[in-house]
């Protein structure tokens, strides 16, 4: 019998060595002491929870969820995980009001977006920030990104006949923001794949991928909503089973495709292959000759790119990078990557505030020295803490691509 | 009746007077005060000997605790950490079975900071007769340990690392006891009870007058001079090395050194000890303790000039694993710490190539008796679980020699460290003065019991972790350091288990070693920790595979490449 042939432990935790390199890179530590650091939190701590859980530590709360220690471990430990699943499973303190209402965004958005113009006039006055701090302990600072009259959903309703003329397909996971929020940004994907020869299908019924559920401990209905989406996009994808299942949100491919499996224990193997963010895999596309882009001649623009933490762990800023660059006006100026601090739903709480804005100082620093015409970015959260912390645009790079895209010449040459 | 304990009182104002009369007559020793005559001098401070010295300090006899290198040095260091209910023995060695689980039962009394009461299981396998379960059982009743049958899918649910092909499985009071902790309380206990302890002192010769032994003479290790303790009765509780004590005296003790190995896993496999239920074998109980698991033990006879150089097999881990996985299938793939063995002290009483099969009882030999060597007494057999009671008879047996009437109470006192902590006062407002210990007060007062209180978190810097794997904070660190008698890296982690977890002392030495040189100075520190990290690695090298590997690597590349330690030129005799 064959044994000791390799060493598995849940999320790897045993294959640490106690180098102490995520600690080094954890955006957290070096701005709260109090926080136990990844190393601590994670694989040792979980030696003394095993023993007996009252070694749970409260501070755990304050982890990010940013998987940059994951990156950083030369061992494979999924730290993040090991820590994000030990809140799960030994933090019984009640999931307060507040958590539940930013972590529910599909009801959020539903509501909100039902009485946009009243939710959006009112979330702008001072007077019920206050009451929302005060209430709710939702810092003042913030400002909820506005809510759409029309949902994303609604309007691509008109378009969704003209897409079954397109010889290829792909299935296009819109998330939360660009449903409630944003639905320019989702018509922007639209446009540009419609221009590259492709059609684009909805999932029915999508829901939340369940990101902010996760990081609010809510995950029974989190894993509720990951199985109906996974069952979902796999109708969705029907006959086409290569087809892509494209994001333009960097934390919702994250979520569906590797904290389903890891922290909610759903399967996704029928589908993980298929997911991939929007920007990185247009640049595939584009670079293996599959996609031919034309662009406007008079587009310039000095544009930076923001790696979201989550962008960084999948791995993919580098093909976001290259898209842009595939536009010729863009002059591009690379900056570090660094996390700014949201981390979702994080930032939005009173006590997470100081910390949040901390953490991304440096980031915001450099950003304004680089003083770009836009910060192009994969993740909305990041978007909307640049765009309060410095004042600079942030653009999806899709939405870029589609400023600077001749849509008539590239239909032409993908005909 | 009042009046005979106004009597009784006088008598020990008198006591005190005498003992305060002949404090003066002393010898001062690297800080500790000796008395030139002991009432008993006693060698070896593994459990036996530090329960010991508490047992005849308690009793009021004028006592010094005489260890060669560090309490727990051998076989009290080098164990399951098992507490045994006894069950183990109850088939075959019935008296040993009801000496465990009535040591047990005071145990969790007496020491509650050292137990864990885990519970335990005995598992039948596929492979074992399910039949013997019930001859089992009925010696378990028999020897009044509470055995009961349970469906194996109970089982499973109440452990479920258990292998679930399991046929039948028996609970037991089983749990886990830590010998380290549960030796250094016995220590401290008799020096609050004015015992003197000696660590680092090597007894050279016995001092004999005629026939009859009058002391010892000393030597501290690394040193040539050599002085004498005089006392009324010499105890040895030398364990293994005990035979060579003997030896000094003239007598023969024919030891049986017995070796047996064990292999630590990096994490809690289990939270219920389990055992096999069949004949006593290699490699049938799994313990958890503290933040890790022990697989163990093997069982074979070694020379007794090998007893003090143990290497764990390859056969033996072999063994280890194999037999190991079938009670647990997570141990095929957990990663192991290290391996260790350690030689029980058995006296041997017939052939049997094993020594399975030789009673675990004890033994404790009046030489006056025995050999016609009067002053000298000699205690050994047993197991960690008995030391109690081992050290029970030899104070009962010095009482009688000496001519001094005083009843044992060690069964009822607590061990410092294991008082009943008051119940907390009744909250009158919630929340607002509940004290919330960090993660790392609660690892060290797991450690230390009511003790921990006496460490000294005043400072932010003391809850910085020195060592991260076990969390030992400096606050910790500098506690063993001034008050468990430490003076180096293996003391201070058989104190506190600095240098116990993962990294097996990679992240932690160095640090540990800079707070020691404080004390001790640079030259001597630096020297004790390239003996501790080429130690670290003994017990690494028979599991030198996957991250442990990995793991030892790192630890090389930091002690050789950025500490700059040259390898391979350090004297771990001294451990």
């Amino acid at each position: 019998m064959e044994y000791q042939v390799q060493n598995i432990s849940r999320d790897n935790f045993e294959q640490c060595i106690k180098c102490t390199v995520c600690t080094v890179y954890c955006p957290l530590l070096s701005v709260n002491p109090d926080y136990p650091g990844p190393k601590q939190a994670g694989p040792d701590g979980e030696r003394y929870r095993l023993k007996n859980p009252a070694f749970y530590d409260s501070a755990l709360k304050y982890c990010l969820n940013c998987k940059r220690c994951e990156v950083a471990c030369p061992s494979g430990v999924r730290i993040g995980d090991i820590i994000q699943r030990a809140r799960i499973r030994y933090d019984r303190s009640p999931v307060k009001l507040r958590d539940r209402m930013l972590a529910n965004t599909d009801f959020m958005g539903t509501v909100a977006g039902a009485l946009a113009p009243v939710t959006n006039f009112m979330l702008r006055r001072r007077i019920v920030k206050q009451g929302l701090q005060a209430v709710l302990g939702i810092d003042s600072h913030r400002t909820f990104p506005a809510y759409s009259a029309t949902t994303f959903a609604q309007q691509f309703k008109s378009l969704a006949d003209a897409q079954k003329g397109y010889p290829r397909q792909a299935v296009y996971f819109h998330g939360c923001y660009v449903n409630y929020n944003y639905p320019a940004l989702g018509l922007d994907l639209v446009r540009v794949l419609n221009a590259a020869g492709i059609g684009v299908r909805l999932i029915k019924g999508e829901r939340c991928c369940g990101v902010a559920k996760i990081a609010n401990r809510l995950t029974d209905s989190a894993r509720a909503d990951a199985r109906h989406n996974i069952k979902a996009m796999q109708a969705a994808l029907g006959a086409d089973a290569d087809a892509p299942v494209l994001f333009t949100g960097s934390s919702c491919a994250f979520t569906m495709r590797d904290e389903y499996p890891h922290l909610l224990e759903v399967d996704n193997s029928a589908v993980r292959s298929n997911m991939m963010l929007a920007s990185a895999w247009l640049a595939r596309e584009v670079e293996r000759g599959a996609v031919k882009l034309v662009f406007k001649p008079e587009y310039t623009r000095r544009v930076t790119y923001h790696t979201s933490c989550h962008i960084q762990k999948l791995g993919w800023a580098i093909y976001s990078i290259r898209l842009l660059k595939l536009i010729p006006g863009i002059t591009f100026v690379p900056v570090e990557s660094q996390c700014c601090g949201i981390a979702g739903t994080y930032g939005f709480k009173k006590e997470n505030y100081a910390t949040s804005q901390a953490i991304g100082a440096e980031l915001f620093d450099k950003l304004r020295r680089i003083a770009p015409d836009v910060v192009a970015c994969d993740c909305e959260t990041c978007k909307w803490q640049i765009e309060m912390s410095t004042g600079i645009k942030v653009e999806n790079p899709i939405s870029i691509l589609a400023e600077a895209l001749d849509f008539e010449a590239t239909a032409a040459a993908n005909r | 009746m009042v009046f005979l304990k106004f009597f009784e009182r006088r008598q020990l104002v008198i006591q005190i007077f005498l003992c305060n009369f002949e404090a003066q007559n002393t010898i001062m020793l690297n800080n500790t005060q000796l008395l030139k005559e002991y009432d008993v001098v006693i060698i070896g401070a593994g459990a036996t000997g530090a329960g010991t010295a508490r047992d005849c300090a308690m009793r009021g006899l004028r006592t010094l605790l005489v260890e060669r290198f560090d309490f727990t040095a051998g076989a009290t260091g080098r164990n399951h950490g098992l507490l045994h209910s006894g069950a183990r023995y109850a088939v075959t060695d019935r008296e040993s079975a009801t000496e465990c689980i009535e040591e047990n039962m005071i145990l969790r009394r007496i020491a509650r900071h050292c137990v864990e009461p885990t519970g335990g299981l005995f598992v039948t396998l596929p492979e074992d007769d399910l039949g013997y379960q019930s001859t089992f059982i009925d010696a378990c009743r028999a020897a009044g340990i509470d055995a009961r049958a349970i469906d194996p899918a109970e089982a499973l649910r109440m452990e479920p690392s258990v292998n679930p092909a399991i046929t039948g499985a028996v609970t037991v009071p089983d749990g886990a006891v830590d010998p380290f902790r549960l030796t250094t309380a016995n220590v401290v206990d008799a020096k609050l009870h004015g015992a003197d302890v000696l660590t680092y002192h090597c007894v050279e010769e016995l001092i004999k007058e005629g026939d009859r032994v009058r002391g010892v003479r000393l030597r501290r290790q690394g040193s040539q001079e050599l002085f004498d303790i005089r006392s009324r009765l010499v105890i040895n509780a030398g364990g293994i090395w005990g035979h060579g004590i003997a030896a000094m005296a003239g007598i023969n003790i024919n030891m049986f050194p017995a070796k047996g190995a064990l292999l630590i896993f990096g994490h809690r496999v289990n939270n219920v000890v389990i055992n096999r239920c069949r004949k006593p074998a290699d490699a049938d109980i799994l313990v958890p303790g503290d933040t890790i698991s022990l697989i163990g033990t093997t069982s074979s006879r070694v020379p007794y000039d090998a007893v003090d150089r143990m290497d764990v097999t390859q056969e033996e881990v072999d063994i280890l694993l194999r037999e190991g996985m079938k009670i647990a299938p997570a141990l095929a793939y957990t990663r192991i710490l290290r391996a260790y063995s350690g030689v029980r002290p058995l006296i041997a009483s017939d052939d049997d190539p094993s020594g399975r099969s030789i009673s675990r009882g004890i033994v404790c030999f009046d030489h006056a008796a025995r050999d016609s060597v009067e002053g000298m007494i000699t205690i050994s057999g047993g197991k960690l679980m008995t030391y109690r009671l081992m050290a029970e008879q030899a104070a009962d047996m010095a009482c009688r020699k000496l001519g001094v009437e005083a009843a044992c109470r060690t069964a009822e006192l607590p061990l410092p460290g294991s008082e009943e902590e008051p119940k907390p006062e009744k909250k009158r407002f919630r929340k607002s003065h509940i004290i919330e210990l960090s993660t790392n007060q609660l690892a060290a007062k797991g450690r230390h019991g009511t003790l921990s209180g006496d460490i000294d978190f005043s400072r932010d810097s003391d809850d910085a972790l020195v060592c991260e794997c076990e969390r030992v904070t400096a606050a910790e660190t500098d506690y063993a350091i001034n008050r468990l008698e430490v003076n180096n890296l293996v003391n201070l982690r058989r104190r506190t288990r600095l240098g116990m977890g993962t990294c097996q002392g990679s992240i932690c030495a160095c640090r540990a070693s800079a707070m020691l040189a404080r004390s001790f100075g640079n030259d001597v520190a630096l020297a004790d920790l390239a003996s501790f990290i080429n130690e670290r690695w003994k017990g690494m090298r028979p599991v030198g595979w996957g991250q442990t590997l990995v793991e030892a690597n790192f630890s090389a590349w930091i002690y050789q490449g950025v500490c700059g330690l040259a390898p391979g030129k350090t004297d771990t005799s001294a451990l």
